[in-house]
């Protein structure tokens, strides 16, 4: 278990290098620079080579990023080019707001998504279709336009949620659990549908097993062969994808604060983007990346647990 | 193509095409089809509803949001279009060369695509924004890059499957240069699984750029996009609601039928959309009860007019009749494809998913089973009757430990057992089965243990409830001889000692010699012959046992030619009219042709044949 984790974690290393070596790689690449960006239409050249050298533009590429990784590891992530902020603590004071929205959508996709994929691999049948056409709907609409609907029907027309903003948890609990209640539905959706086909799948591949049947055969009832045998082989396959549709997550959680208005690492993502603003983009960019390798941790550990044969290899 | 004409079948699939294929065409004909140029204003209708002007109605600037939908499509389906460029292109490079080149190459191709898949895209696509503004065509190519590892895996898989195969040495010997060979071979292998791959990416890139627009990180306004159309409806929801539906309408329905298209290819190349997917409740056999025959009252397992049937009314055993009395064991024999396993399936319920039972009387120790419901036959199953299914490894849980699953067992038969006694039971079970070292065998993963030890630990498993009969399918055929002969002394033995009644499906006569009272005879489905064991040996009625008997690898004669049984047996739904062994029978005349009814003779069993073999009474030939 501890080799696995140790792999795991060395692995992790290379993607924490390359997605942060991205920004600096890409950002080389394009013509114009971090200095053009924050003198705007100033054009004297004697500021823009000293804009340049205060941002160290002027040194090699692998120099900068030297200088930034070495910043990074102390806890330096620069600051805005616009605000002149220190990103690190921008990215810390928006970090609450956007885990309790992953956490929350995580959690939802989870128990929502387990329950509908079990009820379809029990059922079956009619039941068992109508499922199957709601999740290819559920993937198939496009997360801004279904917070919009939500919007509309649910703030807008029978008022029962905040339209947008976000109340601190320790402000009001229940205004908090009110103002992230549309913005989970909204996150938690696509999620809700991959992992309820997952676990279809996979239970109804378990179900056919022929240990099910022996279990049968032994007279277990049908709760204790689903909750003990069939769960927990079944589980192997959809804590894998869960995975995958944690880190999707992330993806989804920045056009979701982005549309509800939450100010969170994922609104800060947009405004970083659409203003060049490389030192916070950078930022956030290692901020997610820490967070997809804590994600395939936790994704790891729970298959060790899960499975005799990876541990006695 | 085959995959086309598949999907093209599928009303489902048609359905999808034709929406695809009309979206694709108005969008790249929008300067020739649409009603307004998407820019032009018209200030004196702003945010109307569909109307006949504009049947999609207008935005704030009164421009005609149908005309903008279509040169928004242009836009967002060619962006579309280079992500999966982007992705074929990557995916099939990367993958034929990892496949065919191996190595080194092979495993960095590997690693780098779990990196890619492993990284949260739309983050990525974010950077590349920042750095190339508004440039959707970067980003999107982008995406297709990051989601080619997906491709990649299945290309090299199929190029290694191929790269093996013989007439790809014998092509290259031919002189075929190795791009011809690949292009031959592995395309047509990949052609289904890929383009379903595109349809599912197709669908997912068309959201991303839906997101990328509406954050306005794309095609800057006034030209429209998809995405673009979804952030100004944004700004009406109060004023206008109705503008969400057009906007994010069709890109819902493209995405919906780019997923529901990549969903039916795939399952037109797996071939496996005809079976209804499986579910526990299909899982449970349904019965019904038809008249016939009274039970035996003396027996422990009394079964008549057993017939099994497919949800087509294809059958698979047909009137099958036997009786077990307590303390005797039964050897159910034939040739695999008789229905032997499906028969004992058939009492205790536990069918393939849509296969059904019909029988006049199955009674078990007085107790009606027919008339039981699936929890009620639960009660029956391990603890009245037992059943150990045939690959003994593959009947255990792989994820439990040999401990837990007996514990598991006794616990389930002995309720308000304390820790200790169950406990206590489990050794007991491990030492009554012969497994030397019972603490240690529970520690066990069933992935650890012998084909032998794993029958044990079945064997002690169906013996957890002390059921009153056992029932054993093919118990020794995955094991070796000697641990064969040790398993059916033990379940001798268990028999002897606990005066449990004992039913051995098999094919194997010295299992039959060896453990059985009574013999019964399967073929295609039907009860042959039926009788006792020592009389089987000696006196085989019915050609088939017969034969069976003769064909039997333990009676041969050291250094003669074991004979064979011409033909096989007829699959269920192929099974003649007459008596079904006519085709194979060296003893068939015209009167085999008819009906063919049970003869029972008093005091010596019954069989089903018009010239039955060893016989007094009627006209044996020969
Ligand atoms: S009925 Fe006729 S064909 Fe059938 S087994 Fe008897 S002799 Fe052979």
């Amino acid at each position: 278990m501890l080799r696995l984790v140790g792999g795991r974690l060395l692995w992790s290393v290379p993607l924490l290098v390359v997605l942060s070596a991205l920004t600096f790689l890409l950002a080389w690449l394009t013509p114009g620079d971090a200095a053009r960006v924050v003198l705007g239409t100033d054009t004297d050249p004697a500021a823009y080579a000293r804009v340049r050298s205060q941002l160290g533009l002027d040194r090699s590429l692998p120099e900068q990023y030297g200088t930034w990784l070495a910043g990074a590891v102390r806890g330096d992530l620069g600051r805005s080019l616009f605000t002149g902020e220190s990103v690190a603590a921008v990215v810390d004071s928006r970090l609450a707001v956007s885990l309790s929205l992953l956490l929350l959508s995580a959690l939802v996709i989870a128990v929502v998504g387990v329950a509908v994929g079990l009820v379809g691999a029990l059922r079956g049948g009619v039941v068992g279709r109508a499922l199957d056409g709601l999740s290819v709907v559920a993937m198939s609409v496009p997360t801004p336009w279904l917070g919009l609907v939500l919007v509309v029907v649910f703030a807008v027309n029978l008022a029962w949620f905040p339209v947008t903003g976000y109340v601190p948890a320790a402000q009001s609990p229940g205004g908090w659990a009110l103002s992230l209640a549309l913005p989970v539905v909204c996150l938690a959706a696509g999620g809700i549908a991959v992992i309820a086909k997952q676990v279809r799948g996979a239970v109804v591949e378990v179900l056919g097993r022929a240990y099910v049947r022996a279990l049968r055969a032994n007279g277990l009832p049908a709760r204790r062969i689903i909750c003990r045998h069939v769960a927990k082989n079944a589980a192997l396959p959809v804590v894998t994808v869960f995975g995958v549709v944690l880190i999707g997550l992330l993806g989804g959680s920045i056009v979701v604060e982005q549309l509800f208005a939450l100010p969170g690492l994922g609104q800060l993502t947009v405004t970083a983007a659409a203003q060049h603003d490389l030192p916070v983009l950078q930022g956030v960019v290692l901020c997610f990346t820490v967070l997809v390798v804590v994600v395939n941790l936790l994704v790891d550990l729970v298959t060790g647990w899960l499975s005799p044969r990876a541990v006695t290899r | 193509m085959n995959a086309w004409r598949a999907v093209a079948g599928r009303p489902l699939g048609a359905i999808c095409l034709a929406w695809l294929g009309l979206v694709v065409l108005a969008c790249a004909g929008a300067d020739l089809i649409a009603p307004h140029h998407p820019q032009e204003q018209d200030l004196s209708s702003v945010y109307s509803g569909p109307t006949w002007a504009h049947w999609l109605g207008t935005d704030q600037l009164g421009r005609d949001i149908l005309s903008r939908v279509l040169h928004g499509g242009r836009v967002s389906l060619l962006v579309v279009g280079q992500a999966l460029a982007a992705y074929l292109v990557l995916g099939c490079a990367a993958g034929v060369l990892a496949g065919y080149r191996r190595g080194l190459l092979d495993r960095v191709v590997l690693r780098l695509g779990d990196l890619a898949l492993s990284m949260p895209a739309v983050v990525i696509l974010l950077v590349v924004l920042a750095i190339f503004p508004h440039d959707e065509s970067a980003a999107m190519i982008t995406l297709g890059a990051l989601s080619a590892a997906g491709l990649a895996r299945v290309v090299r898989a199929s190029t290694v499957a191929v790269r093996e195969e013989p007439f790809v040495a014998a092509a290259r010997v031919a002189g075929l240069s190795t791009f011809r060979i690949l292009g031959r071979h592995v395309l047509p292998s990949v052609i289904g699984p890929v383009i379903s791959l595109v349809a599912l990416v197709a669908g997912s890139a068309l959201l991303v750029e839906a997101s990328l627009g509406f954050l306005g990180l794309g095609v800057q306004p006034p030209e429209p996009s998809w995405g673009g159309l979804i952030a100004e409806a944004s700004q009406a929801i109060y004023r206008q609601p109705w503008l969400l539906v057009p906007s994010g309408g069709v890109v819902a329905l493209t995405a919906v039928a780019c997923a529901v298209l990549g969903d039916v290819l795939r399952d037109a190349t797996d071939d496996r959309t005809s079976r209804e997917p499986l579910s526990w409740r299909r899982m449970r056999t349904q019965v019904t009860r038809r008249p016939g025959e009274p039970p035996d009252e003396a027996a422990v397992l009394s079964v008549r007019g057993l017939s099994v049937r497919l949800a087509d009314g294809t059958a698979l055993v047909d009137d099958v009749a036997f009786d077990v009395h307590p303390g005797t064991a039964l050897g159910l024999v034939g040739e695999s494809g008789c229905g032997k396993t499906m028969t004992v399936s058939a009492v205790l319920r536990l069918l393939p998913p849509g296969a059904v039972v019909e029988a006049a009387e199955v009674r078990f120790a007085g107790q009606d089973l027919l008339s039981l419901d699936e929890r009620g036959m639960s009660r029956v199953r391990g603890g009245g009757i037992g059943y150990i299914a045939q690959d003994p490894v593959a009947s255990l849980d792989p994820l439990f430990t040999v401990g837990d699953q007996l514990t598991e067992a006794v616990r389930h038969h002995n309720r308000g057992a304390t820790r200790a006694e169950v406990r206590r039971r489990v050794v007991d079970l491990l030492e009554a089965v012969h497994l030397p070292d019972p603490p240690g065998v529970m520690a066990e993963y069933p992935h650890q243990l012998s084909g032998g030890m794993a029958q044990r630990v079945a064997i002690a498993r169906a013996l957890a409830g002390e059921p009153r009969v056992l029932i054993a399918d093919e118990p020794t055929t995955a094991l070796d001889v000697t641990v064969q002969a040790e398993i059916l002394d033990l379940l001798r033995e268990l028999r002897d000692r606990t005066g449990m009644a004992l039913i051995l499906v098999t094919h194997d006569w010295g299992v039959v010699a060896d453990t059985c009272d009574t013999a019964v005879v399967m073929y295609a489905g039907q009860v042959v012959e039926q009788t006792s064991v020592q009389r089987v040996f000696e006196a085989p009625r019915h050609p088939y046992t017969e034969a069976l008997l003769a064909a039997d690898p333990n009676a041969a004669v050291p250094g003669t030619r074991l004979p064979v049984l011409p033909g096989s047996v007829p699959a269920p739904g192929h099974w003649p009219d007459g008596c079904r062994f006519a085709p194979r029978c060296a003893f068939a005349t015209a009167e085999c042709a008819g009906p063919v009814a049970m003869t029972a003779e008093p005091m010596r069993g019954s069989y089903r044949c018009v010239h039955p073999r060893h016989g007094t009474t009627t006209g044996a030939r020969r």
